[in-house]
């Protein structure tokens, strides 16, 4: 294994942000460290890239280890920031230069070492140019350059394709398959996006800190049998059948008065109560569901989500019992955003809002 | 190899940023030109007569002040550049270099240095036109003290800007601690007129040891009214104040925390 890390902790002032995180590489492979802001990816890499210590457990690259073998592991590993690491006043040129002397090289090896990766990354025609002129997506390429300058055996990158539009993220992620293909190097992705997490043949989730599910893409997706049907209620035959959502939307007084005139009331009080009942009425659907075939569900943005083993079956079955109800079914194969879901209970953006 | 290497490539690109900032370079030159000046003439004229001998007057008495002013104005400038590759982001791929901390403070410090002095030593080529006088051995003796002087202030100014994320807060510190540590080294005044707290402040500060060599260098016999410490006493705190200096540096550099970061 290329990076070992065993029970790995890390708290700031007293905020636990690693418990106990426990994974390997093997070699030849990308590596995505997939987790919500706040999961504690970004520490995690921070201590991989040696920028801080581990506070309990144990974190060897090449079999050297961070906390007493540093400068065996830093030349080992290349690091490619979220944040640009390049100085924005020099060139791309001078750039490379600066940082093939920090890692040894300098002459005519540094300057053929640096031309042709240059060469490769696309940017040898803009030696000259001042870094600070160079967009988004150039920017990230000399990152790479100065990252893989030294030959590194571990490529670790942080968030890469943030700030990069479509087409470089394309370029980006063809690159780093390259890499691993032809040159054997191991690549640790940090990211947020499943899109990118699709990119990596083996995935570690984090959440809270700790590793909730690990596994290839496919491998993850397979732990979750079945599929996912997705249900939106149907709004207006559901005020008729639930005295649940009545009690939400109107005075307790007027339950017994007729449905039409209640409905009157309801649009009285305007767009916001229409989408609250609507969303009464998906959580009354649930709890019916949720009665009548022992399963449960999460409702994220006015769907109800059922992860189910046999999904068609259920929802066939669900169309027949409430029929009226409902406005909307759909099933569709597990994605990895479920597999999110189903590890840590909430959706992927949740954390940060 | 390696160190020499990480030294010389981070010296070479303070150089190169400093150059590339013609501001920089401007103010660098005219301004302590300017101090000397308004400030000398402008308290010699005011003053003329009280604080030191007749053989000298109070332009002379504020060159070697002046000379040290300099040193610790470019010395804060470069280490602000220190809060600049912090938030530029050029740091953090110093910091995961496998080189030795200690030559990736030398390479900064030199950097700044380096200018720091040149620019004193400019001044000092300047001077004939101003009516002193030195001759070649002052001028490389000179030159020697200003280059261990400048990586000391380079150094001290590094350990203040290693824990800073912002110019503001900077800028604080050196008003509060950088800029009295000069007013009381005697570039101003002369000790034997400061009461005696402030007597005693100024013979703690190791800055008055610097400014002393300077001045028994330029001016040699010419400071019999002036109660100076000795030579030796001077070189040896200077030495010594400039070693704990750049250790410290070094060792704030040398801690991997979370505070480490960008």
């Amino acid at each position: 294994m290329v990076v070992q890390i065993k029970n790995l902790h890390f708290a700031y002032a007293g905020r636990q942000a690693l418990r106990g995180v426990s994974f390997d590489a093997a070699p030849g492979n990308i590596l995505g460290l997939l987790g919500p802001n706040g999961s504690g990816k970004t520490t995690l890499f921070r201590i991989l890239s040696t920028l801080m210590l581990p506070a309990d457990g144990t974190v060897t690259i090449c079999g050297f280890d961070v906390a007493r073998e540093v400068v065996k592991v830093r030349e080992k590993i290349g690091i490619v920031f979220q944040s640009p690491s390049l100085d924005p006043k020099l060139n791309v040129q001078e750039n490379i230069q600066h940082q093939g002397h920090l890692y040894g090289l300098y002459g005519s090896e540094l300057q053929k070492r640096s031309e042709e990766l240059m060469k490769r990354l696309g940017v040898l025609d803009r030696k000259k140019e001042i870094v600070s002129k160079l967009s988004g997506g150039l920017k990230r390429r000399v990152e790479l350059a100065k990252g893989l300058l030294h030959r590194p055996t571990v490529l670790i990158l942080d968030e890469p394709s943030t700030g990069l539009d479509p087409g470089a993220r394309i370029d980006l992620w063809n690159y780093l398959k390259q890499l691993r293909d032809q040159e054997n190097i191991t690549i640790l992705v940090t990211t947020h996006l499943m899109e990118e997490a699709e990119h990596c043949n083996a995935l570690v989730i984090m959440n809270h800190g700790q590793v909730v599910g690990s596994g290839t893409p496919e491998s993850l997706k397979s732990e979750i049998s079945g599929g996912v049907v997705i249900l939106k209620a149907a709004h207006n035959s559901e005020i008729a059948s639930s005295q649940k959502t009545l009690l939400a939307i109107t005075n307790p007084s007027v339950i017994a008065s007729p449905a039409a005139v209640i409905l009157s009331e309801a649009k009285n009080l305007g767009i916001n109560s229409a989408k609250q009942s609507q969303s009464d009425a998906l959580e009354a659907l649930h709890e019916s569901i949720q009665k009548k075939f022992q399963v449960k569900g999460l409702i994220l943005e006015g769907e109800l989500q059922i992860e189910h083993a046999e999904g068609p079956k259920l929802m066939a079955k669900i169309l027949e019992t409430f029929p009226g109800q409902i406005e909307s079914v759909t099933f569709r194969r597990p994605t990895l955003e479920d597999v999110f879901i189903h590890k840590t209970g909430h959706r992927f953006w949740n954390e940060k809002l | 190899m390696k160190t020499l290497l990480t030294i010389y490539t981070l010296w070479q690109r303070e150089l190169v940023r400093f150059y590339r900032q013609p501001s920089r370079v401007v103010g660098a030159l005219a301004s302590p030109l300017l101090f000397w000046v308004l400030i000398g003439s402008g308290i010699g004229t005011s003053f003329q007569g009280h604080m030191v001998n007749r053989s000298m007057n109070y332009l002379e008495f504020f060159f070697p002040g002046t000379l040290l002013m300099i040193l610790l104005f470019t010395a804060i400038f470069s280490t602000i550049s220190i809060i600049e590759d912090r938030r530029e982001g050029f740091l953090q791929s110093v910091l995961v270099a496998p080189v030795p901390r200690s030559s990736i403070v030398f390479g900064k410090v030199l950097g700044g240095a380096t200018l720091a002095c040149s620019q004193a030593v400019l001044f000092l080529i300047a001077v004939p036109f101003l009516g002193l006088h030195i001759n070649l051995w002052q001028f490389l003796a000179m030159t020697v003290v200003l280059m261990i002087s400048a990586i000391t202030l380079t150094s001290l100014g590094f350990i203040i800007a290693w824990k800073m994320n912002s110019i503001q807060g900077f800028h604080a510190i050196m008003n509060l601690f950088l800029m009295p540590l000069w007013m009381l080294s005697g570039a101003l005044f002369p000790p034997e007129g400061a009461s005696g707290w402030l007597r005693w402040m100024m013979k703690l500060n190791p800055l008055t040891y610097e400014l002393t060599i300077l001045r028994r260098i330029l001016y040699g016999n010419n400071l019999l009214s002036l109660q100076l410490p000795s030579m030796k006493l001077s070189v040896t705190v200077m030495m010594i104040f400039g070693a704990i200096v750049f250790s410290l540096a070094t060792y704030v550099v040398s801690v991997r925390d979370s505070k480490n970061l960008v």
